[in-house]
């Protein structure tokens, strides 16, 4: 018994960075909308500054003094970002803020390494609490039993500022209409940038609070920020009360569902995140969104299929890259076939995105389950590539089929968290089920067939597949079936009263997106000649959704080149220097400052105002106005 | 008049929220050819009752007949699919396409297309647009992103994208809302001359009282929920209730604003 109680105690203990952190990242979305991916970057930012902090810092006061400082230091960096960066992009399209926090979020990975190395780093242990108290026979550290208390405390401060103080009132407008709060004179800017430092302070505080009890190391805010949004998701965005529940539940399936079903317990926590959604989709303690507002004035060009000029240019570039292995060697046909397979992968996540306004934030769960697919067929059926290509993909469809029918249930940031706790869910069975796919050691050993073995061949395999799917998703894009799609996308009223089924509709792109994403993962499952349960992961479904947003997703071609830009620079930068992520993410960050409509849509408006201005002998006759809301 | 088939036919609907009987035991009925106007003041209960005719909102209690088949707690999809097009108070369309592609898309819907992945949609339909669009005066904008037209223009839009279903009934939630006088009489004017030459049924609410007498063929009258009166453009006018309605609460409410405000 008194065993269970000390590990529902190290669970409470966990739950209080967990709390701190994720109240942060709550309160940030809450008022600017940003899903601030940086956030983990920042928790741990915290924990290395507190580190070197309380290293140099003598005593007590020193100790606790090196806390805080830590944490307010971290606060004026976030406001800074704020500042210089957010400000620029807050009215971007959508996910765009993510994909900037993203790029923060690399650079900050490189720059800890830069300064604090790479090797883990065990901080001191907190004075007066150094020591541990006994529980019938098991001890429990004091520290925890401080952390314990500290969470609650922190919760009521938390409460108090939001309820008692004028600031805090301006908070919780804005969370419930921040257009109405502008409307009424209050200085969006400083609330932002307050809130932002606010929430930056708790993640850093988060941070600084663990080195005591865990080794600081560059890989905490990745693993932070998964279940952080776990947590934020299950709680419901913007409400904190909700942050500390949900902490305290996450935090206990993971100090018993460890004890409980071992083999399950990474599963345990998304499905009850994935129940939660499913049943409440606005979280435990959250409040249904209120339908989001068209920015006035914003009128996007319509698509229109290409002209035979555009198609002899596809052609064109497609027959130029079909020569690569005239006068490239075998290292870039291998990065070639890379890249192609990435354009598969991207191009179906950019249907979904673009076409049918659904932002998966796990997409990589169809692309492993591809490769897994592939895997098992060649591995455990023995059947031949050809055969394996064409049926491995099924397992992708399959996945996206289940899934998806639950995940079209919800819109918006409700959606990108379902489908990520999905692919979270695929992730883990991949890992655990040792016994199917080998777990972290994955499954080696698939390799293509001699027609496909070289290097030119595979290249012109993976070529050809690529530009058969870009044909294919193109030609989706233009017919009735994609017309719906964007239909159900620009107004569910409207399509529901034109007798259009949304969710079935959407449920419909899921399954294309998730299949020809499989068909990305089969090919790569050969390229790699292996299959591991990081195919499946939560970083590669981030590159595709980078790769999506840098090439513009208001573009029907983005999806193409962005894959192009991004995987090449990836490759390349991985190559040339060691610090290739703080490159990459500054190029993120100034692709997003720079181009806020990505590559293709930023070429896109240049076009079409030298069309316009080429025939401005027409002025515009209508006057803009403002969407109906 | 009895040979005309009764399009819709509402029986005793009902619908409360927690204390408040937005709508009480509304029943009647439209004919093919009709233009019928459901009118009363603000809160009366006319966009909850609207709602409900389609698909919106299910009622309490009540029956909605549409071409003989019982729709309450249908969705507006399967509505649509009875030959029921609608216009919204607030416009909804889809504005990332063109004037054409927005008609193009109901006009898909239609003819059973949503599911075809092939065809091409630029091609789809183009004549049937075209005449649609023309039939609203709307053929010279077809090639224009929807998101540039003018508010007059994406009403006229809706007319289009209702009448893609070649519907035998016509819902619109305060058709000329937000439109300039002018443009208020024209709109009306132009969906009753359509409504007439393909005898559909237009039922429609309304706060120009211009526009109600002048096109209405027959009047609802609602108030706090129930209809109180129901008769000719004339009988309505005549009748003493609705003026008490329409003219003395007005000054009621007027009144206490103004005390309010000092």
């Amino acid at each position: 018994m008194a065993f269970y109680v000390v590990q529902f105690l190290t669970g409470l203990a966990s739950a209080a960075s967990l709390f701190l952190v994720a109240s942060g990242l709550s309160i940030i979305f809450g008022v600017t909308r940003i899903v601030n991916f940086a956030h983990g970057a920042f928790y741990m930012l915290g924990a290395y500054l507190a580190f070197t902090l309380t290293e140099r810092l003598e005593g007590a006061l020193g100790f606790w003094g090196g806390i805080v400082a830590a944490a307010l230091v971290v606060a004026v960096v976030g406001v800074l970002v704020e500042m210089v960066l957010l400000r620029r992009i807050y009215h971007s399209p959508e996910l765009f803020q993510l994909l900037a926090t993203f790029g923060l979020t690399l650079m900050v990975q490189d720059i800890v390494v830069l300064i604090w190395g790479p090797s883990d780093l065990l901080g001191r242990r907190a004075p007066g609490f150094k020591g541990a108290v006994d529980f019938f026979g098991q001890s429990v550290p004091s520290y925890d039993l401080f952390l314990i208390v500290l969470g609650p405390v922190v919760l009521g401060v938390l409460w108090l500022l939001f309820q008692r103080t004028r600031w805090g009132i301006l908070v919780r407008a804005a969370t419930q209409d921040r257009d109405m709060v502008a409307a009424l004179g209050v200085n969006q800017k400083w609330l932002f940038t307050s809130v932002f430092a606010v929430g930056v302070f708790l993640a850093a505080l988060g941070g600084a609070l663990q080195i005591p009890r865990d080794a600081v190391h560059h890989a905490m805010d990745l693993r932070i920020i998964v279940e952080v949004f776990v947590v934020v998701v299950i709680g419901g965005l913007g409400s904190i009360i909700g942050a500390f529940v949900a902490a305290v539940l996450v935090s206990e399936l993971n100090a018993f569902g460890i004890l409980i079903f071992p083999k399950i317990s990474i599963i345990l926590v998304f499905l009850v995140m994935a129940v939660v959604l499913i049943v409440r989709p606005w979280g435990l303690f959250g409040k249904p969104e209120a339908p989001a507002r068209r920015t006035p004035g914003l009128t996007v060009n319509p698509w229109r299929p290409w002209t035979s000029n555009e198609r002899l240019a596809a052609v064109a570039a497609l027959i130029v890259a079909a020569g690569l292995p005239f006068f490239g060697g075998n290292y870039a046909l291998t990065v070639g076939s890379e890249i192609a397979i990435f354009v598969i992968f991207a191009v179906s996540l950019h249907f979904l995105m673009s076409v049918g306004g659904l932002a998966s934030f796990g997409h990589a769960a169809y692309f492993g389950l591809g490769a897994y697919g592939v895997a098992f067929l060649a591995k455990l059926a023995g059947l031949p590539m050809i055969a394996c290509l064409l049926l491995g993909p099924l397992l992708g469809l399959v996945g996206a089929a289940v899934f998806g029918f639950f995940a079209v249930q919800l819109s918006g940031v409700y959606f990108a968290m379902l489908t990520l706790a999905f692919a979270q869910i695929v992730w883990s069975i991949a890992f655990q089920w040792v016994a199917v796919t080998g777990g972290d050691n994955g499954i080696l050993g698939v390799w293509p067939e001699k027609w496909a073995a070289s290097p030119s061949h595979f290249y012109w395999l993976s070529l050809g597949i690529a530009a058969l799917a870009v044909l294919i998703l193109r030609i989706i894009v233009f017919s009735p079936f994609g017309f719906a799609l964007r239909a159900t996308r620009d107004s569910p009223l409207r399509s529901e009263a034109i007798g259009i089924n949304g969710k079935r509709i959407q449920w419909t792109a899921f399954v294309i997106a998730g299949t020809v994403a499989g068909l990305a993962g089969a090919l790569f499952a050969y390229l790699k000649g292996s299959v591991f349960p990081d195919n499946m992961g939560i970083s590669l479904s981030v590159d595709a959704l980078v790769m999506v947003l840098l090439g513009g997703v208001e573009t029907v071609f983005g999806g193409v080149v962005g894959a192009i830009v991004y995987k090449a620079l990836n490759i390349w930068l991985v190559s040339q220097t060691d610090w290739s992520k703080l490159v990459l993410g500054a190029f993120i960050v100034l692709i997003v400052v720079a181009f806020p409509k990505g590559i293709v849509g930023t070429l896109e408006s240049i076009l079409n105002r030298r069309r316009k201005s080429s025939s401005s002998n027409s002025p515009l006759l209508t006057s803009r106005i403002e969407t109906a809301e | 008049m009895s040979m005309v088939p009764t399009l819709l036919s509402v029986e005793g609907l009902t619908k409360s929220y927690g204390g408040v009987h937005a709508v009480r035991g509304v029943s009647f009925e439209l004919r093919a050819g009709e233009i019928l106007a459901l009118i009363g003041p603000n809160g009366a209960g006319k966009s909850t009752c609207f709602d409900m005719l389609n698909g919106q909102n299910t009622p309490d209690s009540g029956r909605v007949t549409i071409l003989g088949e019982d729709t309450s707690g249908k969705k507006p999809r399967a509505i649509w699919r009875l030959g029921v097009g609608r216009t919204f108070q607030i416009t909804a369309t889809f504005p990332t396409m063109t004037v054409r592609e927005n008609v193009q898309v109901a006009l898909v819907s239609h003819r059973h297309q949503l599911f075809n992945l092939w065809s091409s949609t630029p091609g789809f339909a183009r004549d049937e647009s075209g005449r649609l669009l023309d039939l609203v005066g709307m053929g010279a904008y077809a090639e224009r992103p929807c998101g540039e037209l003018a508010y007059g223009d994406l009403k006229r839009l809706e007319l289009a994208v209702a009448l893609a279903n070649q519907p035998k009934l016509l819902l619109m939630d305060e058709p000329t809302a937000g439109m300039a006088p002018r443009e208020r009489i024209e709109l009306m004017r132009l969906t009753a001359t359509i409504a007439r030459e393909q005898s559909i049924g237009v039922l429609f609410t309304e706060h120009d009282m211009d526009v109600v007498f002048e096109h209405a063929d027959r009047i609802l009258v609602l108030n706090r929920g129930a209809l109180i009166a129901e008769g000719s453009p004339e009988e309505v006018r005549g009748n003493a209730q609705v003026r008490a309605i329409y003219l003395g609460e007005g000054l009621v409410y007027d009144a206490r604003h103004r005390e309010g405000a000092h």
